[in-house]
This record gives C-alpha cells, sequence and structure tokens, in this order.
C-alpha cells in the first residue's frame, strides 16, 4: 500500500517527521517497506539563475553559459537545448552526488571549456523521466537557496498491510491508525459528511435480482447519475499523486474513483450512463458470458459470480473489474456511479477463478466498511462536481447497509493475564476511543462497539490485542520462561536414534544432503512410485510433479548432477520420509544412501575398486546397530525389490521385518538415470525397527549385564567345505556358530574359491571359528567333538563335504 | 705365567680382530668351548697342588672373566649393527599418502536442528512431529483459516490430486498443523517445538517449494506474551551465542495467534559482515527472524480446550534462516542441490554435538 507524505496529512495534523511517522507505522504492525524520498538526495544542490548562455566556441551542440549562485557566478558548459539566459534552474555544485548514477560532480573542462557546475533535468535528479532539457524552475524562484526548498516534493511511503486490516487499505485509515497511537489528531473529513441534494430524479433505476439466500452477494448497491460532466485530464495534483503510488492518470472520472479507493478505500465503478440500457441490475452472471474488461483481458463469466448488467447483458465483473464497452472515456458526458458492497469471500473466489487482481478486488475480499456505499458516493460526487462539474441525481439505493454493530465486552484484566502489561482501564479506553470504537467503562468492564469499519474487530482478545498494540510493543515485559529445575530429556528413543544414526553415517564418510519430497513422475515408476494418488495437482514444475516413493532417485539425481562438476564418487545420505499414499501418515520415514563411483581416490597402496553391495550393506548394517538392533540375529535374504540388481541385492531382515534393502542399483536404473559409474544403494526402514523395551511405561534399567570374562584363552580353528555355488556363505557361519553355542563365540568366512580346481557348480568356502572355553582348558578329546559338531552341522545346514 | 698372558693378549686381539658374530662366535668356541684353550688350561688344574691350583686358578679365571665380557660386548655391538641394518633396510617413505578415509558431514539443516533442540530441550520443549502431507482440517480451519480467507491465499499451497468425495489432501505450508495434533493428543502443560518440512508452491532467489521450519508452542494457565518476548530473547542470544541481543516485537498477523508479532534482532551490517548483538554493542539495524504470538482462542477451541482456562504461545522460524544468519550462507536454494562441496564446506563433522554445556558450536 503506497501513499505520499501531503496525502497522509490531508488526514493528519501532525508535526511528526517523516522518520517518525515510518518509525511508529513499523511499530503500530503497518510494516514500513520502504521510503521513497527524493529530498533526502539533494543536499548540496541549489538554485541558479542563466545570465547568459552562448553557443560553446568548438561544439554547435553546447552551450557556454555564466549561472550566478547568488553569491557567485559560474561558467557551465550545457548541452540542454533549453539552456537561455533568464533561466532559473537546479543547480549541482562540485561534491553533489548526482542521485540517477551516484557519481560524485567534479569540476572539469568540455571541449577546452571549463565547466564549474552542472544544471540538472529531473531524470537526474530522480524526480521524473524528462531528460529533454534542464529543469526549468519558475520565474520567481529565489536564487541561492537549498533546491528541495523550492520543488514541491512529496515523499512516497510504502507498507505492507496485513489481510487483517481492511481498513489500512486507505490513506485516511492509516491516519487515524497512527493518531490512535499519538502521531497527531484525525482530521475531519468534510468531504463524506452530508450528503449532496440531488437535482432529479435518477431515470436510471438499479436492481438487485440475486437468487434466494445470495442477498450478501451485495448487501448494498448505490448509484448516481451525473448530467453534464467535461471529463478530461485530471488536474495535476490528482495526477501527481496516482503516479506517485503507481497508477497511471487516465481520466478525471476514473482518476476519481482510483483515488476514493486509495485515500479512503472505497473502491467505485463509472459507467458511461449513455452506454446504458434501461436498468441497472445486479445479478449473478449469465455463464458463458464473455466480458472484454478495462484491464484489456477478456474473462468467460460463470453463474456464481456477482455481475452489473442492465437489460442489455451483463456489464462489470462485480467488485472486480469494470467492462470496456460500458466505461466511461474522454467522451463521456452523462456518468452512472457506481458505491457497492460485495461479499468478500465470492470477491475472494471470482478473482481466484479468472485470474483476476485489481484494487478492488484486493480491498473487497479483506472486507470494506460497510457504510462507505453512502458516504463514498457522496464523496465521489464532490469529487466529480467539483474537476468535471455536471449536475447530480438524487441518489438511487438497493438493497441496505448489512447490520455490522458488534458489542464487546473486554475485561481490562484479561489484558495484563495475556499479554503480561499493565494497562489504565481508563487507558485502554481512551486507546480504543482512538480506533473510532464506541468505547465506556462501567463497573470494571469496558464495553464497545466497534466502528463500521473495523470488522476484524469481533470478540474480547482483539480489543486485547488493540490495546497491546496501541500500548506499544516495546512496552512488553521480559520474563524468562519458568523451566524445570534439572533438564530432562525430551527426545524420544526414536528421536535419539535418529539423531545417532544420523551421526554414524558421517561417521562412516558419507556426506548427509537433503532433498525434495517431490520428484519427477517420470522417474517414480522404477520406484514403485507414480499413482495419481502420489501426484501434485498444482506442481510448481514438471520434474517436481510426484511424491518421491523412494529417496534413491533423489540421491541417484544428486550423483549425476555431482559427476556432471566433476565429482563421480560420491557418498550421500539423506534421513526423510518417502510416500505411498496420498492421505496423511502415507509416508514412511527413511534413513537412504548411495554410493557411486570407486571406493576411494587412487592409490599408491590401496586398490581403488567401485563400490558394491557390500559397501551398502555394511552401511545399513552400521545404520542397524547404531539402531540398537542385534546385527548378529539379522537374516539376510536375496528379495530385494527390483531397482536393484537381481543378483547383487539383498534385505535385512529380522524374523519376518525387512529392517532394510541394499545392494548394486540395476543397471536399468543406472542407464535411464544416465549413470555411468558404479550405484550401490542402501535404504533402512526406521518404522520397521524394533522399540527399545519398556517396563510399565518406563525405560528399562540401564545397567548392563554382568560381564563372564573366560580365564582360559580362545582357540581358533579353520574349516574348509566344498558346497554348491548357490550356498550363501551366511548359511556356514550361521550353522558353525549354531553347532555349540556354549563354546563357539564367532566364526566368520576368510576364503571363497571358485574356478578351475573346483567341480562346476561348486565353490569352496573357508572359515575359522572362534571357541571359548571357560571353565577349562580343552582337553584334545572335546576339541575333536567341537569339531565333529561343526562339521555335521555344517553339512546338514549346506550339503557340503569338508575339504580334506 | 708368561704362556698365560700371551695367551690372554692372543685371544683379546682374537675378539677385537673378529669381523662379524659368525667370526666372534668361532673365537669364542675357540677360547671357552669344551676343547677350548680356556678349557684346557682349567682342565690341567687337577694335577697341580693346592698352591699352585689357587694361583693360576684365579690368574686363569680372571682372564676368562675378561675374555667373557670382551666377547659379550663385542657381540651387543655386532646385535647393534645388525639390527640397525635391518632398520634401515625397513625404512619406508613416511611422507607417502596414508589409505584414504572419506570425511563425512551433516548436513546444515541437521545440525541446526540439533542446535536448537539442546536450547529449547533445556527450557523443557519435548520434540512433536506430523505428517508432510495434511488435510484442510489440521494445515488452515483448525489454525482459525476459514475457508475463502485470502490469508489462505498467502500461503501458496500444493495440494494432491482430488480424491473421490471432492477431498483434496495438500503439502503442509507450516509446521503448525502439528500445533493442532499435540493439542489433539495430550493434555496441558504442553511444550513442544516442531520441526519438520514444509511446502509452499514459490520458486525464487530466496524462495524454495520445500524448506523448512521449527515451531513452538508452550499451552499452560499462565504464560503471557512477555514470557514469549523473553524465552524468544534467551534462545536468539544462546543460538547465536551472544551474550546480549536486542529483541524487537513488531505488531503482525497470523489467522492462529492474537495478539501476534514479528520478531526482529538487532545487528549490525558495517564492513559487509552480519554482527548480531545489542543496540548499545552497535547492533542498531533490525533483522526479521521469526513470526509469533498468543495462541488464537479459536484454535484452542477447536482443540477442545477453554481459553478461559487455558492460554500460550506459538512461534515459527525457518530452519535455514537462521542457519544461513549464522553460518554465512549465501543462497537458500544451495541447501537442496546436493553439491558435495558444499555439503563438505558448509557441512558439520559427526562428532560436532551441539550441547549448551559443551557449546553449540565449536
Amino acid at each position: 500500500m503506497k501513499f505520499t507524505l501531503s496525502w497522509l496529512k490531508d488526514h493528519l495534523e501532525t508535526d511528526a517527521t517523516l522518520d517518525q511517522i515510518g518509525e511508529a507505522l513499523t511499530s503500530i504492525g503497518l510494516e514500513v517497506e520502504e521510503i521513497i524520498d527524493p529530498a533526502s538526495k539533494l543536499t548540496g544542490f541549489i538554485t541558479g539563475h542563466v545570465l547568459t548562455a552562448e553557443k560553446h566556441p568548438d561544439a554547435d551542440r553546447l552551450k557556454l553559459c555564466t549561472v550566478s549562485t547568488g553569491t557567485e557566478t559560474l561558467q557551465i558548459v550545457c548541452g540542454a537545448p533549453n539552456a537561455r539566459a533568464g533561466l532559473k534552474v537546479a543547480l549541482a555544485l562540485p561534491g553533489c552526488v548526482i542521485p540517477v548514477s551516484g557519481d560524485v560532480l567534479k569540476k572539469g573542462k568540455v571541449r577546452g571549456q571549463e565547466s564549474q557546475a552542472m544544471m540538472c533535468s529531473t531524470r537526474e535528479l530522480c524526480l521524473g523521466e524528462d531528460h529533454d532539457g534542464i529543469i526549468e524552475l519558475p520565474e520567481d524562484t529565489p536564487v541561492g537557496v537549498p533546491l528541495a526548498s523550492v520543488l514541491s516534493i512529496d515523499p512516497v511511503i510504502d507498507i505492507s498491510v496485513t489481510p487483517n486490516r481492511a481498513d489500512c487499505l486507505g490513506v485516511r485509515g492509516i491516519a487515524r491508525d497512527l493518531a490512535a497511537f499519538g502521531i497527531g489528531t484525525l482530521k475531519a473529513d468534510p468531504l463524506t459528511e452530508g450528503s449532496v441534494a440531488g437535482q432529479f430524479e435518477s431515470p436510471v433505476k438499479v436492481v438487485r435480482r440475486l437468487p434466494d439466500g445470495k442477498d450478501a452477494a451485495c448487501p448494498l448497491f448505490v448509484g448516481r447519475l451525473i448530467r453534464g460532466v467535461k471529463n478530461g485530464e485530471s488536474p495535476q495534483w490528482l495526477k501527481d499523486r496516482l503516479v506517485a503510488v503507481g497508477l497511471r492518470p487516465i481520466s478525471a472520472l476514473v482518476d476519481i474513483t482510483n483515488y476514493v479507493t486509495v485515500g479512503w478505500n472505497r473502491p467505485l465503478h463509472v459507467f458511461d450512463a449513455d452506454k446504458l440500457t434501461g436498468t441497472v441490475i445486479v445479478k449473478m452472471a449469465t455463464p458463458g458470458t464473455e466480458l472484454a474488461c478495462l484491464n484489456d483481458k477478456t474473462y468467460t463469466l460463470e453463474d456464481w459470480m456477482v455481475t452489473i448488467a442492465d437489460e442489455a447483458g451483463d456489464l462489470s465483473v462485480g467488485g472486480v473489474v469494470g467492462g470496456s464497452a460500458s466505461g466511461c472515456t474522454e467522451e463521456t458526458v452523462n456518468v452512472f456511479v457506481e458505491a457497492a458492497l460485495f461479499d468478500p469471500l465470492l470477491i475472494a473466489a471470482t478473482g481466484r477463478k479468472l485470474t483476476a487482481e485489481s484494487d478492488a478486488k484486493h480491498r473487497f475480499e479483506r472486507g470494506v466498511d460497510p457504510e462507505s456505499p453512502l458516504w463514498g458516493m457522496e464523496l465521489a460526487t464532490r469529487l466529480i462536481l467539483d474537476l468535471c462539474g455536471g449536475t447530480p441525481s438524487a441518489v438511487e439505493v438497493a438493497g441496505a447497509v448489512p447490520d455490522w454493530k458488534r458489542t464487546i465486552t473486554l475485561r481490562p484484566e484479561r489484558v495484563k493475564k495475556l499479554v503480561g502489561i499493565d494497562v489504565a482501564p481508563e487507558k485502554m479506553v481512551t486507546l480504543l476511543t482512538g480506533l473510532g470504537c464506541t468505547a465506556t467503562l462501567a463497573d470494571g468492564v469496558i464495553t464497545a462497539v466497534a466502528p463500521s469499519w473495523r470488522g476484524d474487530l469481533t470478540e474480547e482478545h482483539d480489543l486485547v490485542e488493540e490495546v497491546a498494540r496501541l500500548n506499544g510493543y516495546d512496552n512488553l515485559v521480559t520474563l524468562p520462561l519458568p523451566r524445570p529445575s534439572m533438564p530432562t530429556p525430551v527426545l524420544t528413543a526414536k528421536q535419539k536414534t535418529i539423531r545417532l544414526l544420523t551421526r554414524t553415517l558421517a561417521a562412516r564418510g558419507m556426506n548427509e544432503t537433503v532433498t525434495w519430497s517431490f520428484m519427477s513422475s517420470d522417474k517414480v515408476a522404477a520406484f514403485g512410485g507414480g499413482q495419481d494418488s502420489l501426484k501434485l495437482a498444482n506442481p510448481i514444475s514438471s520434474d517436481l510433479d510426484s511424491m518421491r516413493p523412494s529417496i534413491l532417485p533423489n540421491l541417484i539425481d544428486a550423483t549425476v548432477r555431482n559427476a556432471a562438476r566433476g565429482f563421480a564418487d560420491v557418498a550421500l545420505f539423506e534421513v526423510g520420509p518417502q510416500f505411498h499414499g496420498g492421505n496423511p501418515g502415507d509416508q514412511k520415514q527413511m534413513v537412504t544412501g548411495l554410493r557411486a563411483g570407486k571406493s576411494g581416490p587412487r592409490h599408491w597402496d590401496t586398490k581403488q575398486r567401485p563400490v558394491d553391495a557390500l559397501d551398502a550393506r555394511a552401511d545399513a548394517l552400521a545404520v542397524l546397530k547404531a539402531a540398537g538392533v542385534n546385527v548378529e540375529s539379522l537374516q539376510v535374504s536375496t528379495d530385494a525389490p527390483a531397482y536393484y540388481h537381481p543378483g547383487r541385492s539383498g534385505c535385512l531382515r529380522l524374523g519376518r521385518d525387512v529392517l532394510a534393502t541394499f545392494g548394486d542399483l540395476h543397471p536399468r536404473v543406472a542407464r535411464d538415470f544416465g549413470v555411468k559409474g558404479a550405484l550401490a544403494g542402501f535404504e533402512v526402514f526406521l518404522d520397521a525397527l524394533p522399540q527399545p523395551k519398556t517396563k510399565g511405561g518406563k525405560t528399562a534399567s540401564k545397567a548392563r549385564s554382568l560381564l563372564k570374562a573366560s580365564p582360559f584363552q580362545p582357540l581358533e580353528r579353520d574349516f574348509a567345505f566344498v558346497v554348491d555355488s548357490t550356498v550363501a556363505a551366511d548359511a556356514l557361519t550361521r550353522a558353525a556358530k549354531g553347532a555349540d553355542k556354549a563354546l563357539i563365540t564367532d566364526a566368520s568366512v576368510f576364503d571363497v574359491y571358485e574356478g578351475e580346481h573346483m567341480p562346476a557348480g561348486k565353490k569352496s568356502v573357508a572359515l575359522w571359528v572362534l571357541l571359548q572355553p571357560t571353565d577349562h582348558t580343552l582337553t584334545d578329546d572335546e576339541l575333536d567333538a567341537v569339531s565333529k559338531k561343526i562339521v555335521s552341522a555344517i553339512e546338514k545346514a549346506t550339503g557340503g563335504v569338508l575339504r580334506g | 705365567m708368561d704362556t698365560l698372558e700371551a695367551l690372554r693378549a692372543e685371544l683379546l686381539e682374537a675378539v677385537n680382530a673378529a669381523a662379524d658374530a659368525d667370526a666372534l662366535e668361532a673365537v669364542r668356541i675357540a677360547a671357552l668351548g669344551k676343547k677350548g684353550r680356556i678349557t684346557d688350561l682349567m682342565k690341567t688344574l687337577g694335577q697341580m697342588d693346592p698352591d699352585q691350583r689357587r694361583t693360576f686358578g684365579q690368574a686363569v679365571n680372571t682372564v676368562k672373566d675378561e675374555l667373557s665380557a670382551l666377547l659379550d660386548a663385542r657381540k651387543a655391538t655386532f646385535a647393534e649393527a645388525a639390527l640397525n641394518a635391518k632398520l634401515a633396510s625397513e625404512r619406508i617413505d613416511v611422507s607417502l599418502p596414508v589409505r584414504p578415509e572419506r570425511d563425512g558431514t551433516l548436513h546444515p539443516i541437521s545440525q541446526t536442528y540439533d542446535e536448537v533442540v539442546a536450547i529449547f530441550g533445556q527450557m523443557g520443549f519435548a520434540v512433536a512431529e506430523g505428517p508432510d502431507i495434511e488435510d484442510d482440517f489440521h494445515n488452515f480451519t483448525a489454525l482459525n483459516f476459514p475457508p475463502g480467507h485470502p490469508a489462505r491465499e498467502m500461503h501458496d499451497t500444493f495440494f494432491l490430486q482430488e480424491q473421490e468425495g471432492g477431498v483434496r489432501h495438500l503439502l503442509r505450508t507450516h509446521t503448525s498443523p502439528v500445533q493442532i495434533r499435540t493439542m489433539l493428543s495430550q493434555k496441558p502443560p504442553i511444550r513442544v517445538i516442531i520441526p519438520g518440512r514444509t511446502y509452499r508452491c514459490d520458486s525464487d532467489m530466496t524462495h524454495t517449494p520445500m524448506f523448512h521450519q521449527i515451531e513452538g508452542l508452550v499451552i499452560d494457565k499462565a504464560t503471557h506474551m512477555g514470557h514469549l518476548k523473553g524465552c524468544l530473547k534467551e534462545f536468539v542470544e544462546s543460538y547465536f551465542e551472544v551474550s546480549n541481543v536486542t529483541v524487537r516485537f513488531r505488531p503482525s498477523f497470523f489467522p492462529f495467534t492474537e495478539p501476534s508479532a514479528e520478531v526482529d534482532i538487532g545487528c549490525s551490517r558495517k564492513g559487509g559482515e552480519l554482527r548480531i548483538g545489542a543496540r548499545e554493542d552497535g547492533c542498531e539495524d533490525w533483522l526479521e527472524i521469526l513470526g509469533c504470538g498468543m495462541v488464537h482462542p479459536n484454535v484452542l477451541k477447536a482443540c477442545g480446550l477453554d481459553p478461559e482456562e487455558y492460554q500460550g504461545f506459538a512461534f515459527g522460524m525457518g530452519l535455514e534462516r537462521i542457519a544461513m544468519l549464522k553460518y554465512g550462507i549465501p543462497d537458500l536454494r544451495t541447501f537442496f542441490d546436493s553439491d558435495v562441496r558444499w555439503l563438505k564446506h558448509y557441512g558439520f563433522g559427526p562428532h560436532d554435538v551441539p550441547s549448551l554445556t559443551g557449546g553449540l558450536t565449536r
């Protein structure tokens, strides 16, 4: 919302400076976005008087002038065609900063002639766009005085108005708020008071033909015919104000509607009465009507939109924008003025549907003063009569002012209770009165009737806010929030786990990243996504149109981007949601990681190799271990989803639950994403992790089980078996460990051989087994016995044969 | 005796002349072995009379001890030389690059989350969470955004496809729906912070279609706006690790709070560097950092709480924004680009766990 200082001062009597006004506006919640004060850039500029202007001896288009500053005479070379003797000019002296360029002016020579100062154009001073010539000041301008003092410069203030403060979408409302805060006093507003007597009865009648129950679409329409107007250019002051706030002057009649809209928050519309056919009708639009409008757009109306029509058809989109055909032009002689009231929600919906934006719509959808059609018509009439002449008819009124009076009770102690400040009840009354409320204090309770223009004030807490606001937020107290004497842990077990495993993966050399929750629907199908329920209705772009069914595709894309920058070997992970449906809760929390390219840089000692499924499995295991899962009890199955390489992937299961999947990505996926090197990923399902055991709602004891460290040395024994190639190594170690649980504490594979010394379809697997005696050193017989148990357990489990 | 003296001189000479451990061993055997010359002399003692035996025996023993000592010394020297030679042969170039390891990092959003949790955790705030896909009730209606209200338009909402029956879910535009879920599922007193992903249909230099908010909610019977100001002042001082930060409240509007405020903090931009602090310490500019207010009675009512009995405050801020301010990260969009150079540069080490006692940041 833009306005100028002089415009504000039409409504506000104040001695406050521009800076003070700016600070006050921000303090009362009308946040200043910008104050544009051209005068602030004119420090050092003075007025001058051109004494002589001769042709430059060495340049045809330049002039050599002598200019008086009142105290001395300067020689200035000037290229402006209008530089001539006798002119009063805007003079920049050496050291002045030229506003348009920011350059500091220096004395110089132009084509051999000294130039001691500069005469400026409006453009150079950022006062306008004119750069055809230098500024011509009035003849009676004093010489040698500060330039800003003789220019009528009107600073522009731009504030952002929150949606609840419809009343501040007019300069007068802003003035009222400032006055209530104590910045000056609100001036009387004679233009809106009383009524202008109609000279004749309007031949243009107004009727409301709204369907049953739709009365609120346009509860009130006030119209008036003014005959014999002379429409033309507006006076300079009006054009200046409109231009200053970013509006284009069009003609006096149209400019008046804009002036009233911005000045009083009262949108108006003017019809050329000679283009109307019969009665003006407020009604729902005739569906399918194509209406060419004043904003040079054509809208197709629907039957739920309100329109102002005549007997020939729909004329305007009510409350949004007028139609071109019935609009006023320079030739308009008889004008029919509309001041109406519309349903805010209907206007908002209409504007949204038509994607139409206008100053009127912006105000109607926030709610204008329901009384304003009445006084707004008088205001408009006076301005039109003043600027365009003419004879007004009596006012045509269809509908009535809706009942807006609300009596609100404010218990003063609620201010202290909710806001924590001490404000005397009498002061509360004063503050509310300043806003236009009728407020009285009786029996310790304030009874207030909110003014018609404050539709946002409906309940006690609204008044509490107004008291707090006008008392000044700077006067709030600052109290520490009372808190427990000892901080207690606040994270849930799962939240703690997530933090821990995030740091675990980082400690494993992976870089945590954060990617969009949505992605291209072209890419989701391979990952189980792409259902309509996961698609956005209004994506920001087509490559972000589907909720992600997995984080992996985003990480693959990230590796592609990094590879394109020259970094192909990356290890990324993300903790976040993936989605399997379009309802709240249709998401799983995941830890997903991806290693791409090589295991590391080329190195003199360590062989570089492509990352693979076992890297991914190690990552997944580290995550699960950090999450407190007993990884010893996990089983590996080879049924990972199809986006993994079918022979190089697996699931980590706890019983039937899949806790994680891992593996090389399927070569087809890699190809589709444009990946050249190796890709190995994992996905851990955080929601599937076993929850920590609790006892009766309390966490279990933190005490560890007692350590029983054996005094006897452990022994390691090696075995090698020939098994079918398809047998999982895991099956051998599992069988070995199960052979004697009391004695065998660990086992693992240290060699796998498949090749020419093996029969086809067979492989040799060698494993070590760790035996830990607890009460005596094992005898040879005992060792033999446990070895046999191991061999038979493995043979039974895998069909393998001990190698001789 | 001359013979013994000559023998001694000869043997010592031989020991000194031995060129290596093997030669030395040969000398030892020749002198002290079973058939060595000293051993032979010792064998002759039995045939001597007692006086002669004692005198000669002592003399031979002296020579034997002297010889043994010299042999040991020479042996040690050879062993030392042998070890030195072995070590010399084992030399490696210790300036060669060590075996490669990767340095992993946490994303700044992740680290900032930990910092914020550390601060508010100390004040007794738990962490509440909610779904990214929301319904209209939790995201808008219960938060006092009436249907059709222009304030809804300010949110640039992403919608999912309309379901059968006209239900249209959305991606939450703020973390505030979790306020509703929290108040509906637990009884006051409530103190929670709500971090999470939020979505707005907006993308330019300073907006991304997804970003993170962190929201705070306090509901009890006594907490008022003065506590809100105090709580936020303590937060910004802890978070920015500055002992005194000026906090300014400006009236604003959010449908779900009343009174509402935008919060500015004191800062200085002198010399192109952002410094956050107190006005009296030269931080005379303002930096907008968050929005807040007292929970609107309509929100309390929507959650079945009586506004006459319960009250409290809510606040919300952008996680990326406060991370950018603290760590001097210039561009919001880079947070979501997964550029490993960025992740390594702006990321945090796995062991930099923020705590109030140990310090938030190194």
